[in-house]
This record gives C-alpha cells, sequence and structure tokens, in this order.
C-alpha cells in the first residue's frame, strides 16, 4: 500500500508571456492543442481530492493563459482542494482575480525576479512586468488573499536578497521564498551564466538568518538552500512517488515536474488513466518509489529514507544514471561531478 | 524561534488567518493544517487546540475550556497552549 499524496502541481500550460533564463518548463513544451481541455481538468481534480490530495498548486507556464482558469479554479474548490494560484502576474487582470477569489481561490504565489523594475524586466524578458505583478500583489492584498513573493536566486540578483525581502514587506506578503536555482531543463543549458559563486551563496545564507532575525513575526521566509554546494542531497519531492505528483499540459502524470528529462522513463496519462490507477501503478512512479531500487552506498545508508538517494533527475542529468546516488552526496562515486565547483565548466 | 517568555494576553482571539484551515483527512489519518505551499500534520491534542481559535473565544476560555476537558493543571495547559499557538503565531499560521 503506497502514501497518499498530499499535493498535485497542475501544470495548466507551458505558455507564458515571460523568458526567464532558469523555467522550469521542459525543453520540449506542449503547444497549446495539445492541452487538455476544461472537463478533463475537472475529472482530474476530483479524483486528486478522492485520492487524498489536500492542496492543487495551479501553475504552468503561466496559467492565466488559460481562459478556463476561472472555472478550473472552481472545480478545484468544489472537490475540497485547497486552491494555490502560481502566476508571473502577466495576465491575470483584476478582474480574473475577483473570479478566482469568488470561485474560491485561497493563496496567490507571484513570482519577482528582482528588487527593482529595471533589472526584474530585465531577467523576464518583458518590459512593464515588474509593474504588473506590483498591481497584482496589492489586488490580492486587497481581497486578504495571503500572498507568497517568490524570488529565484542566481548569480545576477543573490547579493540583493535584502531588496527582494524588502519589497516582499511593501508588497504586505506574509511569506517570500528566496529559492535558489535548480538545475534542470533551461536553467542546466544556461547554467553557466546562472550559477552563483560559493561565496555569494555563503552571503546569502548568512542575508536570510540575519533577515529571518530582523523581521521574525512580520513575514516567513523560506529558503531552498542550492544543493550544489550542500554536503547530503535534497529530499527531493520528499521521496519518489511518496508525496506529490504532478500533471503536465498534455495530461501525463510525473512523479515531479523535471522527471521527463530522464530518457527511458514511462509516464501514464490521466486521459488514457484514473490518477488513482496511475499513482499506484505508472512504471514511472514505481521506477524509484521506496528504496528497493538503490545501489551502494544510498542502499545501506541510514540516511536513505531522509533524503531517498536525492534527485533522480539530478543523478541522471550529471551521469547519465537515474538510479546512480545524487552526485551532489560526498558519499556519492560521482561526487567529483560536482565538486569541481568552477560555474564556468562543463561538467554534464 | 518562537519566546514562551512572551505571554499571550488572556483577553486575546486567537483564530486562523485567510488561507489557513484544519481539515480532517482519511488518507493522512488524522488532522492536517493547510497553509499556504505548507501542510503540517496536527495530533490530536494540537488539533483539539486550534478548533477552539475561532476568534470568538479569547485565549483565557480556551485555556479554562481545555483544563474542564483534560485532567491536566491549569498552568501547565496555559503555558503548552500559549508555546503552540505563539510557535503558530511565528509562522503566520495563527493571529493572535
Amino acid at each position: 500500500m503506497h502514501e497518499k499524496p498530499l499535493g498535485l502541481l497542475a501544470e495548466l500550460t507551458h505558455r507564458c508571456p515571460l523568458g526567464c533564463p532558469y523555467c522550469s518548463n521542459p525543453l520540449a513544451l506542449d503547444p497549446r492543442e495539445d492541452e487538455l481541455d476544461t472537463a478533463t481538468w475537472l475529472r482530474v481534480l476530483r479524483e486528486a481530492a478522492e485520492l487524498g490530495v489536500l492542496q492543487v498548486h495551479l501553475s504552468g507556464g503561466e496559467p492565466g493563459a488559460r481562459r478556463d482558469l476561472i472555472d478550473i479554479t472552481a472545480g478545484a474548490h468544489a472537490a475540497g482542494l485547497y486552491t494555490n494560484l502560481i502566476t508571473s502576474a502577466v495576465g491575470i487582470t483584476e478582474s480574473v482575480l475577483t473570479g478566482l477569489v469568488q470561485a474560491g481561490l485561497d493563496h496567490v504565489q507571484i513570482s519577482i525576479q528582482d528588487g527593482d523594475a529595471q533589472s526584474a524586466d530585465r531577467i523576464a524578458g518583458y518590459a512593464g512586468a515588474f509593474a504588473r505583478k506590483r498591481a497584482l500583489a496589492a489586488a490580492v492584498v486587497g481581497h486578504k488573499l495571503p500572498l507568497t513573493v517568490n524570488a529565484v536566486v542566481h548569480r545576477a540578483n543573490i547579493d540583493r536578497i535584502g531588496d527582494i525581502v524588502d519589497l516582499a514587506l511593501a508588497l504586505a506578503a506574509n511569506r517570500v521564498e528566496i529559492a535558489h536555482v535548480q538545475y534542470y531543463g533551461w536553467a542546466l543549458r544556461n547554467r553557466a551564466a546562472l550559477m552563483p559563486s560559493r561565496e555569494q551563496v555563503e552571503r546569502a545564507a548568512s542575508a536570510v538568518a540575519e533577515l529571518r532575525a530582523r523581521h521574525q513575526g512580520r513575514i516567513v521566509i523560506d529558503a531552498v538552500v542550492p544543493d550544489y554546494y550542500a554536503r547530503y542531497p535534497k529530499p527531493c519531492v520528499g521521496g519518489w512517488g511518496r508525496r506529490s505528483l504532478n500533471v503536465t499540459p498534455a495530461g501525463k502524470v510525473l512523479p515531479c515536474h523535471a522527471a521527463e528529462s530522464i530518457i527511458g522513463l514511462e509516464f501514464w496519462n490521466v486521459r488514457e488513466r484514473s490518477l488513482a490507477e496511475i499513482w499506484a501503478n505508472s512504471p514511472a512512479f514505481s521506477a524509484f518509489r521506496g528504496t528497493g531500487w538503490m545501489r551502494e552506498p544510498c542502499a545501506s545508508c541510514p540516511r536513505r529514507e531522509l533524503d531517498f538517494g536525492g534527485c533522480r533527475c539530478q543523478a541522471f542529468a550529471l551521469t547519465g544514471d537515474a538510479s546512480a546516488t545524487d552526485p551532489v552526496c560526498h558519499l556519492a562515486p560521482d561526487h567529483a561531478r560536482v565538486a569541481r565547483g568552477d560555474p564556468d565548466r562543463s561538467w554534464v | 524561534m518562537s519566546d514562551p517568555a512572551i505571554p499571550i494576553d488572556a483577553a486575546a482571539r486567537p483564530r486562523l488567518p485567510r488561507g489557513v484551515r484544519l481539515v480532517h483527512s482519511e488518507a493522512q489519518g488524522g488532522w492536517v493544517l493547510l497553509a499556504p505551499e505548507r501542510i503540517f500534520k496536527a495530533d490530536a491534542i494540537a488539533a483539539e487546540i486550534i478548533k477552539r481559535c475561532t476568534g470568538e473565544v479569547t485565549f483565557g476560555q480556551l485555556v479554562d475550556d481545555l483544563a474542564n476537558s483534560y485532567t491536566a493543571p491549569r498552568e501547565k495547559i496555559r503555558t503548552d497552549v500559549a508555546t503552540l499557538l505563539r510557535g503558530l503565531a511565528d509562522k503566520k499560521l495563527l493571529e493572535l
């Protein structure tokens, strides 16, 4: 009997007006004509709730590119799910937001690319995006919905975490996420331009600790630590096929949003099967669930059920073998691939 | 992070803010607190306390109520409840 998933990431579309260099979309995008229709999404959301999912994250791409976003949100709410909108803000007008609030939306996460307009718009590749983010943030707070600001940090903005937190406070966010770039897909391709130095990462960690102490009780600061410089790998997605699942715009169900980067995995599609059947029996979910797939040094490691061998996508990206120990781990046979640490050197 | 030395006013009316709710999950086999992009499992005692955080009951009344329901010294209950509520407030999961 498998554990039940807690969260579903619903990637409603890969379409997005922004062009961030670390985009989490796969390199090969699902075209609009392949996107699931409204009725299928509503069925998937009902099946998710029946399976035990508690929260749905409506994401993309930019979910505002879907004309049926309000209907999908209403369907998620009616199924009893906690609904979270993850948006760039471009494409969510104030009238759409009002419709979403009436449909039962629980929370909004808005991405920002930097603390000031000029740099933020340059990173996003979209003039005027920053101003629209500020406007949507104000509208969210005006509706008394909780707001999270998400800032992906990399070499070009990592030294301005204080400005980013100040901006989140000025926007009246309850929470700010400082998320270091994760190097898959587009970010891996653009890694040489994005990866901060070890010194930058260390300065960022002290900045976050200082900001947390200074703003305690005013704003929650969550930081996603960059695993490239860590001793142990991250427990990626809380363990493969254990806590969460991800549905792509075209209906493929993935254990994590980057799983399609692993060549050879067989994904099942919600067009053909129920979510419960996919969760229980899909070859992609079974491939790395639990600890049976592990080799040494993971198989006998006392941390095997703490970090689950780390990230399968990263293991594949860096070694070509998805069942290898995540090279980030200092015990991994391939750790030298990470430990070189020079962001300008190609080690993939 | 939370400082238990800061007392909670007996007249405070703790409540869950918008975007935070306590639900019972069959799949998870118990109570869970749903919050922005986070989920916290609540044990039976924590759930009993959080259920009373409606914005209508004062902290003092909440402690009295629990002291009547459970056989523990009122002062210990007050301290334990205050620690839990402070911790939740620090995470923006509760308004005091």
